[in-house]
Order: structure tokens, then C-alpha cells, then sequence
């Protein structure tokens, strides 16, 4: 089998051609999912740019890119395949004065013809490359992951009627999950496991800079470094990368050359949202900085 | 393809790995026999000189939860550190940081050289020393605080061969010698200089901030430097025994050190929302609510009228109330921080939160908790503010429940989930588990979480069997795992 790339470097330059900046380690696990033909699975804080890599894979990969979203109640008729049993029913009926025997038409109506593909059977049954994304996986009910084994180790869908259907070409797949519950055992066996965090600095700065090209070095460099900062805290929920590039944004648009105290206490809304966390950051940014804050500890 | 298969079986590194992977589950990461090939397989894929690679292969093969990530990383270090004699620790041969250390070749030339001279240095005076940091230091120059870093382990850390010091001991003494305090104000103070105008304290703040963060960067240095020596000196599988930490789920509450409490401390949140989403999810999918008609005849119309397919409404049984009474005497307190903190986490997945803590008096604090966004200052008031001692601030569980029972025992209902927290060491005073026994009758349910070890319990002054045998669940809770499988069961 062709392998698609050649080397983890040229993973961060393909995806640094779609403007998504990645890191060693993400090139590192994309490049082995590839080789090994193994899942991914991606996991960190929400506003990390999860969805984006499978995005970002499909399209340096000119794939087509098949989405699965899972939420609560997702089962085996939205995720692998349906019959469609109305048209079934129609068949039937259109039999019913010829003199077919019961056995053709059951042959018939379990066909091909009759079956409703969904996202997973879809993406092994597609003859152009495509990179499969589950959405958020760990919405699903322990239960149902379990739907998802098959496809995820053999690349494969049983259907009782019609017998295994196997994948015409191993797709790319990747799993995202917030962590808001354990994922089983047997799930994370068969994956390649990725977490991304909040990008160090000098990354963040460069994404800013990508994402918002108007920018000056001087301002990114600013927002970058006192994101950092916010991050230290103890907080509810830190600024993810999205946010951060948001309030860059702001910013730009608010004709910001170099952030002062009160500009940064006003906009802090976009970075947080809870209101807990902004009168904490607020606190902290008027603070004498000359005392030594708590929450973060020194060793020496 | 086995491992028998791989290229690199025949070379010692399939034993390394081997000693690897039965280390990495001496630390208690879950490595199953298929992650263990596939890490075999993943690294005949990557060249082995490229020791970043090298590493998230091994990382994204073997490691599947991010709080072993910190484990995983020690023992990556400690088997995988580069290795050569000039690590070693009888030799005074000190090392220039272009040699086989692969990091230093993607630094920048200059940089190297300029480290290289740093660390022939040998008759550097510790001024000279102090100097160069400060510049390293004030640069963010990556090479030469790695080359000053091995400096100041040879020159401070004073490592003899065989010693059976842990590598904290010279961790400290390295560090004490550096004094990065003064190295951080002098930095502040000549960056205030530096500015045209004065630094606003936000200004001020960030150059605080990244000069921090170099130093952490230099301390990491340090610490991986003679954390290699130690290797050279000692070999690779005793060391990662004298380096082997419980995982964060598996600290002990009543023994963590400060350092490990504040890593429960960040344990705790994305475990708070865990239990929160699966206690609601549960409450919804327990069981069925009753049928929804209207929905039904809907569906059945696509049946032909034949209602086939009943629907139901969603279930929305009543929030259970949770008291929670701890005991906060010194050897618990830890514990009953944790739980309370949990507990007021989740307070969204209960009608009602009250909480009462005691030592030989007891108090209800249900109200520091009240209208507060954040919790762990609502448990510092608890520590401070709460009226908890009665005579002489010892442990006595049987006043403190008697002192329950007549103020609040009214006020136990059939919806009340009760849950003490204590280690039941009454220093001998009267029991009153009648208390108990009643608050059981009332209450739905009664649950005891004991922070010790369960072969502890009944002995001494411990009397938790007695008190255990009126409640409905005796559970032993001396870390976050176990915790967190208690707060499965509440609902």
C-alpha cells in the first residue's frame, strides 16, 4: 500500500500549506496513523483545533472529509447503515400479483439497492480517499462505542443480511473527545492516542499571525504573552487558541497598538467566560506585581 | 507484524524497550499486550535517531491518558537519556555541549559556540558563573543555559558515585547555590532600568512571567542533567525506581506531599465535569419515564395507525439532597477538603448541598459555600471560620454526631443522601452511634468514606466498624480513583 506521507516533516509542511500549524508531536502521530493504518484519537481542551487537524489532513490530502457528530442517542441506524424499509415495503407490494416466491423477493428487498449508508459504512465502502472524522466521541454512550470496534480495528462493517462488507481502501479516521468521560478500554486500544494542548507561546504567536494576517509581530507577541500569563491562573475554563485569536481580532479592530492595562481588563470578555474567572484575571493583571502571587508555586 | 519480525529485534534496543514497558507498568500505566506491539511496530517506522520522534511514537502507542503523561515522560527519561562517559560521575571530564547531544545540533551555531566556551570554563569563578547565567538567562540563549546547566551540577551538586542520595538532595543543593531568587529580582530590576518609561504592572507582570519561565526551563535542565549522571551511576532500572511516583489518581489524600496535593488540585476539575455529565446522563437513562401519548400516536402513523413503537417521556426523577458531614481534625483535613470540593462541584446533579464539619464540636458551613464562585476559597473560610472545637479540639465523633442530631437531625428526610467523612478515630470517647442508627432510618441513604487503609480500620481508637454497621455503604477513599468511584454510586 502507498503510504501518503513520507516523512513526519513533510507532515508540517503539507498542513503548514493549509495554514494549520502543527506541532512534533502531532506530526509525529499523523504520520505513524498513517504508516501503521491505525485511528486517531484526539483528545484536549475544547478550542484546540481537534476538528481542524481532521480538517486540515482531508484537505492537504484532497480527501473528501466524512463527519460523524455524536451526541447522546446516536445508534446503529445514524451512524452505520439503515434499511429503507419503506421502499422495502413498496417492493413488496409491487410483488404481490406476480408470482415471484418469497425467497426472491427476500433476496431482493436485502440488497444493495435498499441499503441507507450512514457516515461509517459511507466511509468504507467510498472508492476516492476520504478521511473519516468522528466527532467528539465521548458523547456516546459507553454502549455504543462499541459500534464504532469494528470499523475502528478491521475496517469493516458486519450486516447480518448481507455479510461483511470490508473497506476498498483504509481511510484516514480520526476521533475527537473532550474528556468528558473515560472512553473504554478497548476503544483506546485500537487508537492511536494524540493530546493536544494549549500551544506553547512562540506556536500561538505563529498562529496568530496566520490566522490574522493584519497583525503587527508587536501586537501578536503582546496577546501571546499575556495569554500565558492568564493561563497560569487557576481558572474555570483557560482561553483556548480560538478565543486568543478572537481577541486579536477585537484588537485590530479597536486600532490597538500596544495593550494597556485598562484595554486589557476591558476586552478580557472574549478571552473568559465565566464571570468568576475575569474578576480573578482582572484582580490579578491590577495587582502589585511586585508580590509574589499565589497558585503558582516556586521550588527554590 | 511481531515483534520477532521488527528490525530491531536483534538489537539490544528490544530489550530496552522490553525493561521500558514492564517499568512503565511498575508505574501503573495500563499497557496492554496489542499497545506494547504496536509500539514495537510504530518505531520500525521512525528513525531512531531522531529521539523526538522516537518519543511521541512510543507516546502515542503506549500512553492513552494524559495524566500518565507525566510518568510516562520520567521513565522515557531515564531509559532513553543520552548516555556516554561524560555523564559519568568520576571523571571531572567535563563535556562541551556540541557532542552527541542531538538537541544542541538544532540550535543555532553561534549560540553553541558562544556554550561552548562557557562550559570549558573550568576556572570560572562563580561570579563569572552568576554572570553568565544572568545573560543566558536575560537572552532566553537555550544553548548555553543547557551548557551552564551541567556547569552548575558539576560544580554544586557535589555527586560522588554510589552515594545513596535521591536526586532531589542535589537538586536543592545545585539550586541553592545558583540563588535564581536574586537572578529573577536583578533581571526585573535591570529590564525596569532597560524600559524608557516605567513598566506599567502589567508590563511588568509579563517580563516577570517569560524570565519565570525561562528559569523553569534552566531547573528542568538541571534536573535532567543529573538525572542522567545518576543513571551513569547507578543503571537504568534502579533509578527508575527511585524515581517511580504514584499517578495522580493514586495519591494518597492523607500523605500527599505539597507538591502532588497541588496536582490532585488540577486533577480535580476536569474529573468534577466528568462526574457531573455522567451523573445527569444517568439520571436520565436509568429508566424509562412514562409513556408519552401524544408522541406515540405521531410515530404510529407511520405504521399505519398501528401504535408500534411506544414513546416515552424523558424521566426526570427528583434530585437527591446530599449532607455532607466531615470530620477537617488535621489528619483528615486534606480528605475532606477533596470531597467537599467534589461534592460542591457536582452541586448542580443534587437539589440541595449542606455541609457540617467537626472535630469535637460541629458547625454547618453549607453557607460559605452559598452564592460562592469559588470553592476552594469557600474551603479556606471553612478551615478558618468554622466553630468546630468544643473542649479541646480532638477528634470526638460522638458529641460531634450527638450535636448533629439535636440541632439538624429534624431536617433528615426520606430525600437526604448522608455521607460522613472521617476516619472514626474517637480518642476513646463514647461512640453515640445510636446517632448513626437513626440518621440511617431517616435518611435515604448513609454512607461512610474512610481515608485509611482498610487493614487500619478497627484497630487503635478507630471504631468505624461500629459506626459502619448502621450505614448503608463503608467505603475505603484514600484517592482519587476511589473517590471518584464512590460519586458513581450517589444519585
Amino acid at each position: 500500500m502507498d503510504y501518503r506521507f513520507e516523512s513526519p516533516a513533510s507532515v508540517t509542511t503539507r498542513l503548514r500549506g493549509v495554514d494549520y500549524l502543527s506541532d512534533e508531536a502531532i506530526a509525529g502521530v499523523v504520520f505513524l496513523a498513517d504508516r501503521l493504518g491505525k485511528p486517531i484519537l484526539v483528545e484536549g481542551p475544547a478550542g484546540t483545533g481537534k476538528t481542524q487537524l481532521g480538517k486540515s489532513v482531508a484537505e492537504i490530502l484532497g480527501a473528501r472529509l466524512i463527519r460523524l457528530q455524536c451526541y447522546e442517542g446516536l445508534d446503529e441506524s445514524k451512524a452505520l447503515y439503515e434499511w429503507n424499509y419503506k421502499k422495502q415495503l413498496l417492493r413488496i407490494q409491487a410483488e404481490r400479483n406476480n408470482e415471484s416466491t418469497w425467497e426472491d423477493i427476500e433476496t431482493d428487498i436485502f440488497s444493495d439497492e435498499f441499503l441507507l449508508t450512514r457516515p461509517l459504512l459511507e466511509a468504507i465502502t467510498s472508492d476516492e480517499p476520504v478521511v473519516l472524522l468522528i466527532d467528539e466521541v465521548d458523547r456516546v454512550e459507553v454502549e455504543t462505542e462499541a459500534l464504532l470496534l469494528e470499523i475502528l480495528s478491521d475496517y469493516q462493517v458486519s450486516i447480518p443480511e448481507l455479510g461483511t462488507i470490508e473497506a476498498k481502501q483504509i481511510p484516514m479516521v480520526f476521533l475527537t473527545s473532550n474528556n468528558t468521560r473515560e472512553l473504554s478500554e478497548a476503544l483506546k486500544r485500537r487508537c492511536l492516542f494524540l493530546h493536544i494542548d494549549y500551544p506553547d507561546m512562540e506556536r500561538e504567536k505563529e498562529i496568530v499571525l496566520t490566522k490574522v494576517p493584519e497583525i503587527t509581530d508587536n501586537l501578536a507577541d503582546q496577546v501571546t504573552r499575556i495569554v500565558r500569563s492568564i493561563r497560569q491562573l487557576e481558572l474555570k475554563k483557560s482561553p483556548s487558541v480560538s478565543e486568543t485569536i478572537d481577541w486579536a481580532r477585537t484588537l485590530l479592530l479597536l486600532g490597538v497598538d500596544t495593550i494597556t492595562e485598562a484595554e486589557a481588563i476591558e476586552t478580557l470578555n472574549i478571552l473568559l467566560k465565566y464571570q468568576s474567572d475575569i474578576t480573578r484575571a482582572t484582580k490579578e493583571f491590577s495587582a502589585d506585581t511586585n508580590q509574589r502571587r499565589p497558585g503558582v508555586p516556586r521550588t527554590s | 507484524m511481531t515483534p520477532s519480525d521488527a528490525p530491531v529485534a536483534e538489537s539490544p534496543m528490544l530489550e530496552l524497550l522490553t525493561g521500558f514497558i514492564v517499568e512503565l507498568r511498575a508505574a501503573g500505566l495500563p499497557v496492554s499486550l496489542t499497545e506494547n506491539l504496536d509500539a514495537m511496530q510504530a518505531i520500525t517506522h521512525i528513525p531512531l535517531e531522531d529521539r523526538d520522534a522516537f518519543k511521541y511514537a512510543l507516546a502515542a502507542t503506549l500512553v492513552k491518558n494524559n495524566s500518565h503523561w507525566r510518568a510516562f515522560e520520567t521513565v522515557f527519561e531515564v531509559y532513553f537519556s543520552l548516555r556516554g562517559k561524560q555523564y559519568s560521575l568520576g571523571g571531572d571530564a567535563l563535556d562541551l555541549p556540541d557532542t552527541d547531544d542531538d538537541d544542541d545540533a538544532q540550535a543555532n551555531p553561534d549560540a553553541a559556540g558562544a556554550g561552548a566556551g562557557g562550559g570549558g570554563g573550568e576556572a570560572m569563578s562563580p561570579e563569572q558563573m552568576a554572570e553568565m547565567l544572568f545573560q543566558a538567562l536575560k537572552q532566553g540563549d537555550n544553548a548555553m543555559m543547557r551548557a551552564l546547566a551541567r556547569q552548575a551540577v558539576t560544580r554544586f551538586a557535589g555527586m560522588e558515585p554510589g552515594r545513596p542520595v535521591g536526586g532531589t538532595y542535589y537538586l536543592y543543593r545545585t539550586l541553592r547555590n545558583l540563588d535564581l531568587d536574586s537572578i529573577l529580582q536583578r533581571l526585573m530590576d535591570e529590564s525596569n532600568d532597560d524600559a524608557p518609561e516605567p513598566m506599567s504592572p502589567l508590563e511588568e507582570r509579563l517580563e516577570r512571567d517569560e524570565f519565570e519561565n525561562r528559569i523553569d526551563k534552566l531547573k528542568k535542565e538541571i534536573e535532567a542533567e543529573i538525572r542522567r549522571r545518576l543513571v551513569a551511576d547507578r543503571g537504568v532500572e534502579a533509578m527508575a525506581k527511585t524515581l517511580r511516583k504514584p499517578l495522580p489518581e493514586d495519591v494518597d489524600f492523607m500523605h500527599a506531599s505539597r507538591e502532588e496535593l497541588l496536582g490532585l488540585r488540577k486533577a480535580m476539575y476536569p474529573l468534577t465535569r466528568k462526574l457531573a455529565v455522567r451523573l445527569a446522563r444517568k439520571r436520565r437513562h436509568g429508566r424509562k419515564g412514562p409513556l408519552d401519548f401524544r408522541a406515540t400516536v405521531r410515530k404510529s402513523l407511520s405504521y399505519g395507525g398501528v401504535p408500534a413503537d411506544p414513546q416515552f417521556r424523558y424521566p426526570r426523577p427528583a434530585k437527591p439532597e446530599i449532607f455532607v458531614i466531615a470530620d477537617i481534625s488535621g489528619s483528615v483535613a486534606a480528605f475532606a477538603r477533596f470531597t467537599l470540593q467534589l461534592v460542591y462541584a457536582i452541586s448542580g446533579q443534587f437539589s440541595r448541598v449542606r455541609s457540617f464539619v467537626f472535630i469535637d464540636g460541629l458547625d454547618e458551613v453549607t453557607r460559605f459555600f452559598e452564592g460562592v464562585e469559588d470553592i476552594s476559597d469557600a474551603i479556606h473560610r471553612v478551615n478558618t471560620e468554622a466553630d468546630v472545637v468544643w473542649v479541646d479540639g480532638h477528634s470526638d465523633y460522638g458529641h460531634a454526631f450527638e450535636v448533629f442530631w439535636e440541632k439538624y437531625g429534624r431536617e433528615v428526610g426520606p430525600k437526604t443522601t448522608v455521607i460522613i467523612l472521617g476516619d472514626a478515630r474517637n480518642n476513646y470517647h463514647a461512640s453515640q452511634s445510636w446517632v448513626i442508627s437513626e440518621i440511617n432510618k431517616k435518611s435515604r441513604h448513609l454512607y461512610w468514606l474512610n481515608p485509611e487503609p482498610r487493614a487500619y480500620w478497627d484497630t487503635g481508637d478507630s471504631i468505624v466498624g461500629e459506626y459502619g454497621a448502621h450505614c448503608d455503604g463503608i467505603y475505603e477513599c484514600r484517592n482519587l480513583r476511589q473517590l471518584e468511584k464512590f460519586v458513581d454510586i450517589l444519585e
